[in-house]
């Protein structure tokens, strides 16, 4: 036991006389997991875009070629669905941002701590329910017997259906809390003395919120904009539940799926990649990161 | 700093754009336009002791074991009588089946004639003893040795059964009572999104089979032998159709539940499914319309990497003896394979609904096949193969 005592306070000594070798050996597992098994999975994913498959038989064959990405870009089809989903990202960004902002201001600035937490925990809560749960929650809502139609029909109104616009209803409502919560952090870092001050230079509500709310809880609302953006960007279940509408997340699952074409899923699957990293690459500018 | 990091990605993204651009204009290599069987996989020789379960692929209602209907069960007794466990995975679509074959971990599949040859050519499944499968000599003639489940003489099933898709329409909401599947490709359709369609690139087939019907010019013989043109005029029939259709379904618990709150009130169905909805006092009717219809003839098949091939090959034996398959062709709405379930159906009339032995009737049902580019006549090579299908399909579906 001494001896073990000797080995471990060696050991000890060993790494306390060289930071670096400890720093390593502390980070090893946690980079090792992220460039092997996440960066890797990316590099294979972009390696597999650039073969192709033998369209009778099913199998993939290990030959480059940019087939997969000419196919892409030569469909108008393909082009149509990014833009479709870009848009419906965008306008879910919109809408949060316009629901959140309030609600967050509200809970930041307004509420006392004790409705306060009440507040954060109705934010949250949706977030413990399972996700299929609340998608079929909303077709049941959006349906023709459902009971937004029920509610509209005494005032000669219909419901939107199944389709684009339903897409946009629920992923708004999907991602809603991941807006509120950065917005509310953002919000509350603002000290009250500016808002005050900004009143006692004669600034209206109005005045106040634009020229000094805003501009400094705009990194936080960027921050939010990533996750809204990029989870309905990925997201390929909603659609299929409560509409026919294809997402870039559809074809790349009914091609991995149905046509079991997996190079092209991949070629396809770098496209919100891309936009993506163009997208984080425009929120760093704006300072997002430092809010998150 | 920062714009130098711009412009790293910017460059990046222009050479990628260049490699793009300049691809090379290698043709796509030819895909086998006839099937050939892979060497590898062999036949069972001999039948040995269940291995104890068998994981199956099938349709929704080919493997029933009371668990939907008390009153539905054919699994309950072959598992006590052979002591395997049946696991099932439903599949619904044929492409889904095959990808799920593909992964190996199921034994046995009940593949459509648009999956049959895709398995065989991908060697996933085996070749099948039928001197182990007594209840084999049963079977319609009119269904063994078909070019869906046989190459070069070798036979790589046990048919199972076959039946046509019909159009389906709540009887409350739609009127009159349609009798084709103009119905359903009308761009004018008083039922404007609350039309539903199959959601598979395979259904391309059904307009085209409306098409051979009702523009005789196009000259379209088989639905899924389809040339440049006759390809094109069933796409723009359905990208028309696409703007009257609610939202398309291959999951059949999607349909049913369509059906049931009115979202839906006309398209095609399975016979199963409208067995569901009546069950539930849903106002339906299915019928086949006037042109025929596209339909299926299935066939057991067994996984060249089968864990458990005694109980795979038990079970092809029972599902085709003609109990149980007087019940799953009952159940689901089909003609039996084996002829003497029809003295075994509840309904005496069965297989006189579902013609079961009038191989006239079939001939006018389109069974789903896989395309390819052979157009299997004189046109030779041009037709549009799967892939294309399947691109199209997204086209479609916009």
């Amino acid at each position: 036991m001494g001896a073990g005592l000797d080995r471990d306070q060696g050991v000890a000594a060993a790494l306390w006389r060289r930071p670096r070798l400890q720093l390593s050996l502390l980070l090893a597992g946690p980079i090792g997991w992220l460039v092997i098994a996440y960066l890797g999975s990316l590099a294979v994913l972009f390696v597999a875009a650039f073969w192709r498959l033998d369209t009778f038989s099913g199998q993939v064959v290990h030959e480059y070629s940019l087939d997969n990405f000419r196919t892409l870009i030569e469909n108008d089809v393909y082009r149509s669905i990014v833009f479709r989903t870009v848009l419906i990202a965008a306008a879910v960004t919109v809408t949060d941002v316009l629901l959140a902002f309030p609600i967050a201001f509200y809970m930041a600035k307004v509420a006392r701590p004790r409705i306060r937490a009440l507040l954060v925990v109705a934010v949250v809560m949706p977030l413990w329910s399972s996700y299929l749960v609340k998608v079929y929650t909303w077709r049941i809502i959006l349906a023709e017997d459902g009971i937004l139609n029920w509610f509209l029909d005494p005032f000669g109104l219909h419901g939107p259906g199944f389709g684009n616009v339903a897409t946009w209803i629920v992923f708004s409502y999907l991602w809603l809390p991941y807006m509120i919560l950065p917005i509310y952090a953002g919000l509350e870092r603002i000290p009250d003395s500016l808002m005050d001050a900004s009143s006692d230079l004669g600034g209206g509500a109005w005045l106040t919120f634009r020229r000094v709310v805003l501009p400094l809880a705009w990194p936080a609302v960027v921050a939010g904009s990533i996750f809204t953006f990029s989870l309905t960007l990925g997201d390929y279940i909603t659609p299929q539940i409560v509409s026919s509408t294809q997402f870039i997340g559809n074809v790349v699952y009914t091609n991995v799926g149905v046509a079991n074409n997996l190079p092209l899923a991949a070629a396809f699957a770098t496209v919100p990649v891309v936009i993506m990293i163009l997208y984080l690459l425009a929120a760093r500018r704006l300072g997002a990161f430092e809010s998150l | 700093m920062r714009y130098a990091r711009w412009a790293a990605v910017l460059a990046v993204m222009a050479a990628l754009a260049v490699v793009v651009g300049c691809g090379g204009d290698d043709s796509s290599s030819d895909s086998g336009s006839k099937v050939k069987a892979p060497e590898g996989p062999e036949a069972l020789k001999t039948l040995g002791d269940g291995e104890g379960e068998v994981n199956l692929i099938a349709w929704a209602g080919y493997v029933e074991d009371g668990s939907t209907d008390p009153n539905v069960d054919w699994v309950s007794d072959f598992e006590k009588e052979t002591g395997c466990k049946v696991n099932t995975k439903i599949g619904n679509t044929s492409d889904e089946m095959v990808t799920l074959m593909r992964s190996g971990q199921y034994d046995g599949v009940s593949a459509s004639g648009d999956a049959t040859l895709r398995l065989i050519a991908g060697g996933d499944v085996a070749p099948v003893n039928t001197d182990l499968i007594p209840n084999y000599a049963d079977v319609y003639e009119g269904l063994k040795d078909q070019p869906w489940n046989t190459v070069d003489g070798t036979p790589y099933g046990i048919p199972h059964g076959r039946g046509a898709n019909l159009l389906m329409w709540r009887t409350d909401k739609v009127q009159p009572a349609p009798d084709s599947w103009g119905a359903v490709f009308d761009a004018n359709s008083p039922y404007k999104g609350k039309v539903t369609a199959y959601d598979n690139p395979i259904y391309i087939a059904d307009a085209a089979l409306y098409l051979k019907a009702t523009q005789p010019d196009l000259g379209i013989d088989n639905v899924y032998e389809l040339d440049d043109k006759q390809f094109q005029a069933a796409v723009d029939l359905l990208k028309t159709q696409r703007e009257i259709i609610g939202e398309y379904w291959s999951d059949y618990t999607k349909e049913q539940a369509a059906f049931t709150s009115g979202d839906s009130v006309l398209g095609t169905t399975w016979q199963v499914i409208t067995n569901l909805l009546e069950a539930d006092k849903v106002p339906v009717k299915a019928i086949l319309p006037k042109e025929g219809a596209t339909g299926w003839s299935d066939t057991w098949m067994i996984s060249s990497k089968a864990k458990h091939p005694n109980c795979m090959y038990m079970w092809m034996n029972h599902i085709i003896s003609p109990k149980a398959n007087a019940a799953v062709a009952e159940w689901f709405g089909e003609a039996p394979a084996n002829a003497k379930a029809c003295d075994e159906t509840a309904a005496k009339d069965h297989c006189e609904i579902f013609h079961a032995d009038d191989e006239d009737y079939f001939s006018k049902v389109a069974y789903w096949t896989t395309p390819t580019k052979d157009c299997g006549d004189d046109r030779g090579a041009v037709c549009k193969d799967y892939s294309e299908w399947v691109q199209a399909w997204t086209e479609i579906k916009g």
